[in-house]
């Protein structure tokens, strides 16, 4: 087996980020524009909301690609082996959410009638066709992976929060490099 | 054998079409589409109450006439939600204008089995000329007319104030009728 690297590489790290912030936007426009009476807003958020999403879809795809080509660093030894196991299960399921809460999504708008046009010009086609019971199903799927996303989000933010100022064992600084 | 059937069914196709007025239309049968842009998004929709008159002759089309009435109450805009929309005041204001109609003024041949049916199309209370290509063909009793057309939805005020942006939902609405009707 190869030596674990010490540090991410600039493209994960990249990757990390990218998909962070556009998560963190397309989460609060989602529930935002949901219990908004229709109006052209709405319409422009709509698909706001699903551009990003399948941005999210194909940029996930790549990180998992370039994770599945490039080894991360290992985590630090004095991590007790519960920790290291949620951690690796955290990081597995974002993964897992990355491109679930994007693909349901893009079902449940199929399923509703609407294709979805990437950024107003690509065409996406349709994976299921239209049916309103569906829709509604994968309407309720898509909200709960999301908040179940926002979860896992959420931990993984407070572990690296509490590794750099209580364990100070320099994990955050491997994905913020200026920290160091 | 081969021959004579050849020269048969050769024969056949050149006797002229008998003579046949279409004018009962089976409304069960016949629909009438649109196809809206949002964002660059094609959303499906139709009407499913309308009345369709019809007269026409293959032999002799620029006697046709053609007009329908709509109840545009029973329009389905691809969601409920849409529904709840476009029956208000800024889209087709059901309450005031319950009625869309239809009546041509001329149809002409455009060679083959194409024609142009034009006329006053009346919306929200509103009458302008449009025009629309159709196709005619027969189909065993029946007279199958299909069409398609753009409409343009501001002149006729469908979608006012903030709808009226055009980047949000798109000024050219595409039309299609498909109309089955057996001689009178």
């Amino acid at each position: 087996m190869n030596e674990t690297p010490a540090h991410y590489t600039r493209t994960a790290i990249a990757l990390h980020w990218v998909l962070a912030l556009m998560i963190f936007i397309a989460f609060p426009v989602g529930l935002y524009m949901v219990d908004l009476r229709l109006s052209p807003e709405k319409l422009q958020l709509y698909s706001w909301h699903k551009w990003a999403g399948i941005a999210i879809l194909v940029l996930a795809l790549i990180r998992l690609l370039w994770r599945a080509t490039h080894r991360p660093p290992a985590l630090p030894a004095s991590m007790k082996r519960i920790e290291q196991i949620a951690a690796h299960a955290a990081h597995h399921l974002l993964y897992v959410l990355m491109i679930a809460v994007p693909l349901v999504g893009w079902m449940m708008s199929s399923a509703k009638g609407f294709p979805v046009v990437w950024f107003g010009l690509v065409p996406l086609p349709d994976l299921v066709s239209k049916n309103k019971e569906l829709g509604d199903l994968l309407g309720e799927v898509h909200e709960l992976l999301a908040w179940g996303m926002a979860l896992i989000v959420i931990a993984h933010a407070a572990a690296a929060i509490k590794h750099h100022f209580l364990a100070r064992d320099g994990i955050l600084a491997r994905m913020l490099p200026f920290l160091k | 054998m081969k021959r004579l059937m050849t020269a048969f069914v050769a024969a056949a196709l050149a006797m002229p079409a008998t003579a046949v007025e279409y004018g009962t239309v089976d409304h069960a049968k016949s629909s009438l589409s649109f196809t809206s842009k949002q964002m660059g998004v094609p959303v499906d929709g139709k009407f499913s109450k309308f009345k369709v008159t019809l007269s026409f002759d293959p032999a002799k089309p620029q006697a046709a006439v053609a007009g329908f009435d709509l109840d545009v109450a029973s329009i389905d805009a691809g969601s409920q939600e849409a529904n709840d929309e476009v029956v208000g005041k800024q889209w087709f204001n059901v309450k005031q204008f319950p009625t869309a109609s239809f009546k041509s003024s001329s149809v002409k041949a455009l060679g083959g089995n194409r024609f142009e049916v034009s006329g006053p199309l009346t919306i929200k209370g509103k009458t302008l000329n449009i025009s629309a290509p159709f196709t005619y063909k027969a189909d065993g009793k029946n007279g199958v007319f299909d069409g398609a057309f753009v409409l343009k939805r501001l002149p006729y005020g469908i979608g006012e104030g903030p709808w009226a942006d055009t980047s949000t939902v798109a000024d050219e609405i595409q039309i299609k009728f498909h109309i089955v009707a057996a001689a009178k």
